[in-house]
């Protein structure tokens, strides 16, 4: 067994690939450094990321693959799924071997399972898209926290800036403990060395509150019950479209 | 205008709590307004949203547009839902009434004139406040915007289009704006609704004008289909204009969408779905959205009792719209004199499917787009990815599986690489039939039962 050990970013898989066409051995297992290694194993090579090697695998990739599919690679690697580097390995590998684009065979299982992966963080992406609630502070900087399974924050805030580009506004996940924040000019990725109640609950503090900020929470709680045709109530319907782990964080469903 | 509305509410009611909101004017930037909003909006939006429910429509969808310098929001063309209520409905738009006044009577509205209900009135600023209040929250994507009709057409919708204009204009919101067309609106007021609104809509609610008459008195097919020509010529005119200016003025890019209730009066689905095919012959229509009829004004003897709105006959109607849309299907294939009705056990497409034996077994490796989409199982997403993945080899069953094809339903209408044959013409349409619909262990639903209406 071969055993590649990397430093668990996308350029290091990136180098990795280069050490693995440049040796002609490719690896059976991509571990992180310090990572316990199996009990048998062969060899174990241990790869140091070169942005030079970076930047001609990716270039040799844009000949093989169009930009949708490079793309696809990305929002793949920001699943964070355990054994995404592995797949994401193959996929490449097979784009370099192959004389034509694979990016459109979903009969081989390893492209259809990066297609499936790509489907999965988009739609989380679109969930936060959806389902993130800003609730306005004092000093007018508008907070909106989140949960999402996967890594999405870095594929939303494009939107947000465009959408929301006269409003100060910080969005933070809660799970990997970091946010954007926009200051009207550009966003920025922070991070808080003391953690504030709202940082651990996603709730802002009523003193942290506008003014106005409770009256239009009370609001939109009045029309999420009013807009809701009681003889068509559909429980199952309704936990399917927005599913539980969101209910924390929105608005209409607390209290 | 604003700003005198807003200092005269502040002289008479010193006591409401004082929020600040700055106005940006197109002219003279940042002038600060103040605006009263307290708790007693909360009960007028209570009201105008419970009479503004029972319209279908809330979708986002048609437009694309990045947001403006200076200016709040943009569209993004694909829709976003970003709440869903507890009927399971998605909630995009702030569906909202500006007045639930009416000087209609038409039996099927819960807002009819001779109902006794809490009526209330938004005033345009209110609303465009709320609007953007809760925008910024990202708790909607737009404005959704109908009314009763006070006074009478025109009146109404002077004060609709003047919301919109106020938050194109003041505010420079470029979010979505959904306006109903008042029926019986003149052609001006439509053409500047067009301007601002990204859609419009105006409702048949009654698939047949007989049924209209006898349910709407002061209605006629004529209020409704003349606005609908209005926004058509508008879009037409609109789209040729931007051939040879390229900044020329948008009129209602996501086009027009209207409404159909569905099990008020005796209409087929033959009449309903004939309506929404011929509907979607005109260029700028985009929907045509069906509402099962909720027994909302029992008293009323013209209209049928329902034990529950028809709800399976609602989603059946949709899955034809489906058909119409994206599959490819005329509509006499799905309903016809033979058929009138569509069947509630199984889906249209394979109710088609075991009418029309003939057309299969289709070979997943070699039939072309139009036939992959008739079979049953396959949808327009899978018919795609077969489309571009046999060109690299043969497809077989279990790829096919893994592809998310519905095998269970596919089976019996395709031949594959390797996939044993007993197809629909091995087994009989009717033995297909009960294998595919509904498990006999499961209970129907009997208040799903057709209504018989006496002729």
């Amino acid at each position: 067994m071969v055993v590649y050990v990397y430093d668990k970013t996308f350029d290091g898989l990136l180098t990795a690939v280069f050490d693995a066409f440049a040796r002609k051995s490719f690896p059976d297992l991509l571990l992180a450094e310090g990572e316990a290694l199996p009990l048998f194993c062969d060899e174990v090579v241990t790869i140091c990321t070169d942005d030079a090697k970076v930047e001609r695998v990716w270039k040799g990739l844009q000949k093989k693959l169009s930009a949708t599919a490079l793309h696809c690679l990305t929002v793949c690697w920001l699943s964070e799924l355990p054994d995404i580097d592995l797949l994401l390995f193959r996929y490449i590998k097979k784009a370099f071997n192959s004389q034509s684009s694979i990016e459109l065979n979903f009969g081989d299982p390893d492209v259809l399972e990066v297609s499936k992966v790509w489907r999965k963080v988009s739609h989380e992406k679109h969930r936060m898209i959806e389902f993130i609630r800003f609730q306005k502070a004092e000093d007018g900087t508008f907070f909106g926290a989140m949960e999402p399974l996967y890594n999405v924050l870095p594929l939303v805030v494009g939107h947000f800036k465009d959408r929301f580009a006269d409003q100060k506004w910080l969005i933070y996940d809660l799970k990997r403990a970091y946010g954007c924040y926009y200051d009207l000019q550009e966003v920025r990725e922070v991070r808080f060395d003391s953690k504030e109640e709202h940082l651990l609950s996603g709730i802002l503090n009523d003193k942290l509150m506008a003014e106005d900020e409770k009256l239009f929470q009370n609001l939109w709680k009045a029309y999420f019950k009013a807009i809701a045709i009681k003889e068509r109530i559909n429980p199952k319907l309704h936990k399917q479209h927005m599913p539980v782990r969101f209910w924390k964080y929105l608005t209409e469903k607390q209290g | 205008m604003a700003v005198s509305a807003a200092t005269c509410s502040l002289e008479k009611h010193p006591e409401r709590r004082k929020i600040l909101i700055f106005v940006r004017y197109t002219d003279r930037p940042f002038i600060s307004v103040s605006i009263y909003m307290d708790e007693s909006v909360i009960d007028k939006l209570k009201i105008l949203a419970e009479s503004a429910k029972y319209d279908v429509s809330c979708s986002s969808s048609g437009t694309t547009r990045s947001n403006q310098k200076g200016g709040i929001g943009n569209a993004a063309g694909w829709g976003i839902c970003h709440s869903f209520a507890e009927d399971g409905r998605c909630i995009s738009l702030l569906k909202i009434m500006l007045t639930n006044h009416c000087i209609y009577d038409c039996a099927y509205c819960i807002n009819r004139r001779s109902n006794d209900l809490k009526r209330a009135t938004f005033s345009v600023t209110e609303l465009v406040n709320l609007t953007i209040e809760f925008y910024r929250r990202n708790y909607i994507e737009g404005l959704f915007l109908s009314s009763g009709v006070v006074r009478n057409p025109d009146y109404t919708m002077e004060r609709l289009v003047r919301v919109a204009k106020d938050l194109r204009l003041v505010h420079r919101f470029n979010g979505y704006i959904h306006l109903k067309s008042i029926p019986g609106a003149s052609r001006e007021l439509v053409n500047e609704a067009g301007l601002y609104a990204d859609r419009l809509s105006v409702n048949i609610e009654i698939p047949n004008e007989k049924s209209l008459q006898l349910l709407a008195p002061e209605k006629d097919f004529q209020s409704v289909f003349k606005p609908m020509s209005y926004i058509q010529q508008g879009v037409l005119e609109s789209a040729e204009e931007r051939k040879k200016y390229r900044y020329a003025p948008r009129f209602a890019p996501a086009g027009q969408s209207t409404q159909m209730i569905v099990g008020a009066t005796a209409e087929t689905d033959k009449d309903i779905l004939q309506l929404s095919s011929a509907l979607y012959q005109r260029p700028s229509m985009k929907r045509v959205y069906y509402s099962g009829y909720i027994p909302v004004n029992t008293y009323d003897n013209r209209l049928p009792v329902l034990k529950q709105a028809p709800l399976v006959r609602e989603n059946r109607l949709y899955q034809a719209d489906w058909l119409l849309r994206f599959y490819q299907f005329k509509v006499d294939e799905i309903v016809n004199d033979a058929y009138p009705d569509l069947d509630l056990e199984v889906d249209p497409k394979l109710s088609w499917a075991l009418r029309n034996p003939q057309a299969f077994p289709v070979d997943i490796n070699r039939a072309d787009y139009e036939m992959l989409l008739r079979v049953p199982g396959i949808g327009v997403k899978s018919a795609k990815l077969i489309l571009v993945s046999r060109r690299y080899g043969r497809l077989g069953a279990s790829q096919l599986k893994k592809m998310g094809i519905v095998m269970k339903k596919a089976q019996y209408f395709i031949t594959c690489n390797e996939l044993p044959v007993r197809t629909i013409n091995e087994l009989s349409p009717l033995s297909v039939r009960s294998l595919l619909s509904r498990k006999p262990g499961r209970k129907a639903d009997d208040r799903q039962q057709v209504i018989q209406f006496e002729e």
